[in-house]
């Protein structure tokens, strides 16, 4: 089998999906980073290892989410790419025309208009992350809920009580008042996420036009009440594309796919990668007073990345083999 | 006495500059970075902008050198800097860093005033060689300025990745060794030759305008270097406040000629925000007007968490993208800004901007 491998690096899960020489989604792996994303990612190569036939040729690599650039050098990532393009991208191809991206993941909440098939418009959230996936998570947590059916008990909400959404903080201090105050469970869970959706769209949408076809991914979209109050709130259809969960995996293969027409060879080290022993380390530099913090990132034992200097000194010294850079891909 | 003063960006190249030329000590702070910001948001108070922090920082690090005495500018006005001097260093003396202040702002009652505080830094100098000063001062900002649009456009063309960086770095060291008008004029040689020798290659690239509140704007740790990372992603900026011009259009009323000056900013935004909402609100909507005039592909507008005037000129915004076409990306700084989440930001609005030019066939 030939196909290409997309690979997201969030900061709450890690992704990997598997397309076909067709880009037909073959395999998909959703795990949890558990802030450490060399050990997942290591973990989930070997997982998709496993579930590939032996002969499988991967043509191309594409690299997505926070960890992107450190996903990029474990692996050879032949594109490496923003989550805004390739959940534009993943979601163009799930729904072909589509004008409206809702993204909502672990970190993130992401808004992306598009036009024609083109990006015209984006905005994430700015210094809040209330009303994200982490969010949820610990409010389903305190509650005692398993996430998965919070969602289904919003749904069975009889007259939603309204929380105040603008910020987690204040958001669960208001769940706990309607608590006490003897309002049922279902009420209060469907409340929170009319007031998440509230959030997001006066801090994320800010007005801006949400045109159909809407279509709503990340991690958040599994929540029934979530899609609900979106689609009462904004009076429109919410689409929620089949691999919801990992649309930037998938953005990040289909853009590897995109790139291996141009005939380039892939860089992929092969999933043997997955046995390497790989580390992580940094210092401070106190070569100048800005005592720059690196990091390094060693393959057994051999540094094949370091970032995080202002002056080059430390990660020029690697790539001065390849100093020429492409720039705007 | 050993003065010190906050940093902002490449300022303290002037302000050194003009403060050795009349002979007073100066102890520069360490550049901006993590232990001066972790000093500064310990003790300032939470909701405070990131430009206070940043001067605590600079303040206390400044102290352990040995200086004694503040030089800071103030002023008057809706932005909360006007007291800023005044609340760092009640700050500092809580903490037991004793500190002479001596706030550089415009008189109450008598230009008397401000000279007075002037003569306190410069002790037995004439006025004539405090002009001097002042001169040798602004000589070296339009020189650093310069220094800088230069940057600005080697960047994204640079052969080899981060050849401009070193360049600028050394050329700034030139311009800032030079103690007298003669070595001034050799170093200015010196320096520009320095960029001239980074290798460049022709590739097309985006023009992007970096506009909003000055400080977050001249200071590259506080905005996360964003000069530096959309140079690397192959983005020739321009920024709409550089210090030189700044010093002209407000110490020296506009005296030197043939210098870009705010007030045509203040023009452009009349259709959207026609009077003064304190700090550069009214200048950050009028640039954008004026990038989007002169054909640039967007502009990202900065500024730290908690800025009123920018806040102001944020809701604007949006009407100003609509009604020129300029597409606007905010980006909010303070303490707590990640650089990965800045990195993605300006990834997506860079993608976005060479989709759309591309799109249109504009790339030349």
């Amino acid at each position: 089998m030939k196909g290409f491998l997309g690979i997201d690096v969030g900061s709450v899960s890690t992704n990997l999906v598997f397309l076909d020489d067709d880009r037909v989604v073959q395999h998909v792996l959703y795990l949890r980073t558990q802030g450490r994303p060399l050990q997942t990612l290591q973990e989930g190569l070997k997982k998709l290892s496993r579930l590939l036939p032996p002969k499988t040729v991967v043509r191309g690599v594409g690299t997505t989410g926070s960890g992107r650039h450190l996903a990029g050098v474990m692996v050879g990532a032949d594109v490496i790419k923003n989550e805004i393009t390739t959940h534009a991208v993943a979601a163009s191809a799930a729904v072909p025309g589509v004008q409206t991206v809702l993204e909502i993941g672990g970190q993130d909440s992401k808004l992306i208009i598009l036009r024609h098939g083109l990006v015209v418009d984006f905005a994430m959230n700015t210094v809040c992350a209330a009303g994200t996936g982490s969010f949820l998570d610990q409010q389903a947590a305190r509650l005692n809920l398993p996430v998965d059916q919070f969602g289904e008990l919003a749904l069975s909400a009889t007259s939603p009580v309204r929380i105040a959404g603008r910020c987690a903080v204040f958001a669960e201090s208001d769940m706990i008042h309607k608590q006490q105050m003897g309002h049922s469970l279902s009420d209060i869970v469907a409340g929170l996420c009319r007031a998440l959706v509230r959030n997001y769209l006066n801090n994320v949408a800010k007005g801006k036009p949400l045109l159909p076809p809407i279509v709503f991914q990340g991690g958040v979209a599994a929540n029934a009440g979530m899609r609900q109050a979106f689609a009462e709130i904004l009076g429109q259809e919410i689409i929620v594309p089949p691999n919801y969960h990992v649309m930037g995996a998938v953005g990040a293969a289909l853009l590897a796919a995109e790139h291996a027409l141009s005939g380039v060879p892939s860089r992929f080290k092969g999933f043997k990668v997955a046995q390497h022993s790989f580390a992580t380390g940094g210092f401070s530099c106190h070569g100048c007073p800005n005592n720059c913090e690196i990091v390094e990132i060693r393959e057994e034992g051999q540094i094949i990345a370091r970032w995080g200097d202002r002056c080059g000194k430390w990660s020029q010294e690697l790539d001065s083999g390849c100093g020429e850079v492409e720039k705007i891909s | 006495m050993r003065v010190t003063f906050p940093h902002m960006g490449n300022l303290w190249i002037s302000l050194k500059a003009m403060l050795t030329y009349l002979g007073v000590q100066v102890i520069v702070p360490p550049p901006c970075n993590k232990q001066a910001l972790q000093a500064g948001a310990k003790w300032a108070p939470e909701f405070a902008c990131l430009p206070l922090k940043l001067n605590l920082g600079n303040f206390i690090q400044a102290r352990e050198m040995g200086a004694d005495t503040i030089v800071m500018a103030g002023g008057c006005g809706p932005c909360r800097f006007g007291y800023y001097a005044q609340v760092e260093h009640v700050i500092l003396h809580d903490l037991g860093y004793n500190y002479q202040l001596v706030v550089m702002e415009p008189p109450e009652k008598h230009i008397g005033e401000l000279l007075q505080r002037i003569k306190y830094i410069t002790g037995q100098n004439s006025w004539w060689q405090v002009m001097q000063g002042i001169r040798f001062g602004f000589r070296k900002a339009c020189l650093v300025d310069q220094l800088e649009k230069r940057a600005f456009y080697l960047r994204p063309r640079e052969k080899r990745s981060g050849s401009t960086d070193k360049a600028l770095q050394e050329a700034l060291a030139t311009v800032d060794a030079a103690s007298n008008w003669r070595e001034l004029e050799q170093a200015k040689h010196q320096a520009m030759q320095r960029l001239d020798e980074v290798k460049t290659v022709q590739r097309p690239v985006l023009r992007v305008a970096l506009i909003g509140e000055i400080y977050t704007l001249l200071e590259p740790f506080a905005n996360l270097e964003l000069e530096k990372r959309l140079g690397e992603m192959g983005v020739e900026v321009d920024r709409s406040i550089y210090l030189s011009e700044w010093i002209n259009d407000h110490l020296f009323l506009g005296l030197v000629r043939g210098m870009r000056s705010s007030k045509a900013f203040s023009q452009a935004a009349a259709p959207y925000l026609a009077h003064f909402v304190g700090g550069h609100g009214q200048e950050s909507v009028g640039s954008a007007v004026y990038y989007a005039r002169q054909g640039y592909d967007g502009a990202i507008h900065v500024l730290p968490f908690t800025c009123m005037p920018e806040i102001v000129a944020m809701g604007i915004l949006p009407r100003v993208s609509q009604g020129t076409g300029l597409p606007v990306m905010s980006l909010i700084v303070d303490e707590h800004s990640g650089a990965a989440g800045v990195q993605t930001r300006l990834e997506a609005f860079v993608d976005l901007l060479a989709r759309q030019k591309r799109h249109k066939g504009a790339f030349a």
